[in-house]
């Protein structure tokens, strides 16, 4: 894929501008300011000129934000922008409200969020994990447990329904579950990341993945964990039944049948994640962790703080996790111990690697691609076409082989990925690649 | 003050270093040795009344399924660790690879007409025969998945082969999806399996167990030999080091690469028949499972490295006993990834690992 067919983003931004920034943010390590306080210094910067100096300043720093903004997105790029955020939102009125396209379509969005997750903790800081699923299990269970009528001792409902508040259980608002799930899911990022710390990359990924088969035998097995009024931990593989559907104040609640809003409500969530994305991977801390998955040691004697940029990242991953987790357990409904296997996480690192990893944009792709084909395009489209061309056999069948021969045929294709990382195609096109190929190709004339 | 409050904590780290380990993987067998004795357990019903022993028998006998089933996974685990040492990858599809080979071991046996009533000698041979017949088999499978799935890749991004794996881990499970079914097949239990061979002070070794033993030590034994001894063997450990050197060495470093591809395929195959012999019934999602302990064991003992391999493949074996028969086998995968977690922490680089190679 050439330059000039790549979809607008930061990168973009000319490396004349980026120089002040990194000065700055070198100069400050060696201050030792911790690096997630850069947000508030600037805001400071922001707001501090205005009040002492006066309104010329202040229209003087606003014009310069805008020309910055302006030569980081020129207008053909906001405009194709533009025009992709509203046909993302004006999409669904292309389908009826219960089409398969449109099911298939929401799941994508969640597997988006997901990806964009992983790819921070794998893409953007180098740790290999293989137990993401963990995280989208704590979040499908925050819904379970705080919006469901599974803990039927107790009593509690904020921001419910009418409906809803006449049941017992725990029943909060779909927003405040979320946050539930962001804080839980960051917790167990923080835990899982821990043991991982003096760990190389590949004993990082059995670790991980140790945490996420405990996880799931916990859940698995959660029903004979008694917590007391015969109240159990997890339903186990019956499932926690009859989730509380989203409901919001003026909206309404939600409903199955009708499956825009909750398109909109996946749409919304993933452009919060998507910004919050693009923004951490400019901001110091994203350096931060392009440095430590580059190079550890040089990383750490710059004065990166080691320790805490991976459990930062751990966390941040986890909480993208749980977020997209909370969402699908109420699109589902129910909450079952079956639904988080180790496979799980498999796919969600097939979505980025096949995207481009480190790549945000080739998240997005690897995430859409890749759920598209497994919900829709195998069990909807390519299902008939034995029957057209007149076999008899169910294509269901092979599903699980054709999607190992596409993720086998797009990695021998591209093995870089559909979109690579900048900093990456970089590399493979400079002198280190170039040195790299050398060996490969002799060792193949061998 | 820190200087004092320091050092017994420092004190405390040295001694955690150096036995937390051998503490740790001891705490199961002698906490459940000491619980049998004082407490007893409970070995049957005679006229409706348990029968409390005080014995260490049921330990015992715990620990000898456990290496009987630790063998197994110390097979596949080699097939791991062999093909991380050489090109740092996690070999996703090698369960699946094992899979296969249990798959091909019943299709060949029970095509040879062997069954529980063939004579002893017929039975030997005919085992012996499906032996390197799925050997071969696995071992060609592996040699050609690395030719079209791994060697194209080389020089791409690190994680890319991985993904080709977890492809063909998929096609090869749909392979066996298509061929036996989708739940699991019971097989002829040709060797009698649950017959005592002996006993030793009241722990009884079934037939399994030293057909486990029987299969595994002198692979085992080969492999080392391979390795240590022969001059592809040294290549390999070459390669191994450093692949760049070992080329100007004069080493085909492909086709040192499909050799170790094609001794992991024969373990792996190997594996695959004693599997179906021991568990006697086969599915295609036993290649994902054994694939998965047996990487936990190729990592606790230190993955690249064949020992350790196999000592983490037993060490697996006789905690899966252990959890199975004391806490229940729904919660073994929990107490072997625990103790995975906890050798990692105790021991970053695995129980016999050592430095490998940083992949460029």
């Amino acid at each position: 894929m050439s330059d000039g067919e790549r979809p607008p983003d930061a990168e973009r931004q000319p490396d004349a501008e980026r120089q002040p920034g990194e000065v700055r943010s070198e100069v400050s390590v060696h201050k030792g300011q911790a690096p997630e306080r850069e947000g508030v210094t600037r805001a400071q910067q922001a707001k501090e000129p205005a009040a002492a100096l006066g309104p010329g300043q202040f229209t003087a720093q606003m014009r310069e934000w805008g020309t910055s903004f302006e030569r980081r997105f020129p207008w053909w790029s906001r405009a194709v922008a533009t025009v992709l955020i509203v046909f993302a939102i004006l999409l669904p009125f292309l389908f009826t409200q219960t089409s398969g396209f449109l099911n298939a379509t929401i799941i994508s969005l969640a597997y988006v969020v997901m990806a964009l997750g992983l790819n921070i903790v794998v893409g953007f800081a180098g740790l290999l994990d293989l137990g993401y699923v963990a995280f989208y299990a704590l979040g499908a269970y925050s819904v379970g447990w705080f919006g469901s009528g599974f803990f039927f001792n107790e009593h509690i409902h904020v921001g419910a329904s009418h409906i809803q508040n006449t049941l017992p259980g725990i029943h909060l608002n779909f927003l405040l579950i979320v946050i539930c799930a962001v804080v839980i899911a960051a917790l167990a990022g923080i835990i899982i990341g821990l043991p991982t710390l003096r760990l190389r990359s590949d004993y990082i990924a059995i670790v991980t993945l140790a945490f996420g088969e405990i996880v799931r035998v916990f859940a698995i097995n959660g029903q004979s964990i008694q917590l007391g009024g015969g109240q159990t931990l997890t339903a186990g593989n019956l499932g926690i039944p009859a989730v509380d559907l989203p409901y919001f104040p003026v909206i309404g609640s939600f409903n199955l049948l009708k499956l825009r809003p909750w398109y909109w409500l996946i749409l919304a969530l993933m452009f919060v994640v998507l910004f919050v994305n693009l923004r951490l991977r400019d901001s110091r801390l994203g350096r931060a962790w392009v440095a430590l998955r580059e190079d550890e040691v040089a990383a750490v004697s710059m004065g990166i703080p080691a320790v805490r940029t991976k459990l930062l990242a751990y966390a941040i991953g986890a909480t993208f996790g749980g977020i997209s987790g909370a969402f699908l357990g109420a699109y589902f409904t129910t909450v079952n111990a079956g639904q988080f296997a180790f496979s799980f996480s498999i796919f969600v690192l097939a979505m980025i690697i096949v995207g481009g990893l480190g790549s945000i944009w080739g998240a997005v792709l690897g995430a859409l691609l890749l759920s598209y084909t497994n919900y829709y395009l195998i069990p909807d489209v390519f299902n008939d076409i034995p029957t057209k061309i007149g076999l008899n056999f169910n294509l269901t069948q092979l599903s699980f082989g054709i999607f190992g021969f596409l993720l086998v045929l797009v990695m021998v294709l591209r093995p870089q990925g559909l979109f690579p990382e900048r900093r990456r195609r970089l590399e493979l096109t400079g002198e280190v690649a170039a040195e790299d190929a050398q060996l490969v190709e002799s060792q193949t004339a061998v | 003050m820190p200087a004092v409050a320091v050092r017994p904590l420092a004190a405390i780290r040295k001694w955690i270093g150096r036995w937390g380990l051998i503490v740790a993987l001891l705490a199961l067998p002698v906490y459940y040795g000491i619980r049998d004795l004082v407490h007893g357990y409970s070995s049957g019903f005679v006229n409706g009344h348990a029968v409390i022993n005080h014995d260490l028998t049921q330990l015992g006998f715990n620990l000898v399924s456990g290496v009987s089933n630790g063998s197994i996974w110390a097979l596949i685990a080699m097939g791991y660790t062999l093909v991380y040492g050489i090109i740092e990858l996690i070999n996703f599809a090698h369960g699946d690879v094992f899979m296969i080979g249990s798959f091909v071991a019943v299709g060949i046996y029970a095509s040879f007409g062997l069954t529980a009533t063939t004579g002893a000698f017929g039975l030997i041979g005919g085992l012996l025969v499906t032996l390197i017949v799925s050997m071969l088999v696995c071992g060609s499978l592996n040699v050609l998945i690395e030719r079209v799935a791994y060697r194209p890749l080389r020089g791409a991004p690190k994680l890319a082969p991985l993904i080709t794996a977890v492809g063909f881990s998929f096609i090869l499970q749909n392979v066996g999806l298509l061929w036996k079914g989708g739940s699991p097949v019971g097989v002829p239990d040709l060797i009698n399996q649950n017959k005592t061979v002996f006993k030793i002070s009241g722990v009884i070794i079934h037939r399994a167990d030293v057909l486990a033993i029987a299969v595994t030590v002198p692979l085992v034994f080969a492999l080392t030999w391979f390795i240590g001894r022969t001059r592809a063997g040294r290549a390999m450990r070459a390669t191994a080091q450093d692949p760049e050197a070992a080329r100007l060495m004069g080493i085909n470093v492909n086709s040192t690469i499909s050799l170790t591809f094609l001794l992991g395929g024969m373990l792996a195959g190997a594996a695959g028949l004693v599997y179906a012999l021991y568990e006697t019934n086969v599915w295609y999602f036993q290649g994902f499972e054994a694939g998965l302990i047996a990487f936990t064991a190729a990592v606790m003992g230190g993955i690249g490295n064949v020992r350790g391999a196999v000592l983490g493949g037993i060490i697996i074996g006789c905690i899966q006993q252990l959890s199975d028969s004391r806490l229940g086998p729904q919660w073994t995968p929990a107490v072997v990834f625990g103790y995975l977690i906890l050798v990692m922490v105790l021991r970053p680089r695995g129980l016999l690992g050592e430095e490998t190679r940083e992949a460029g």
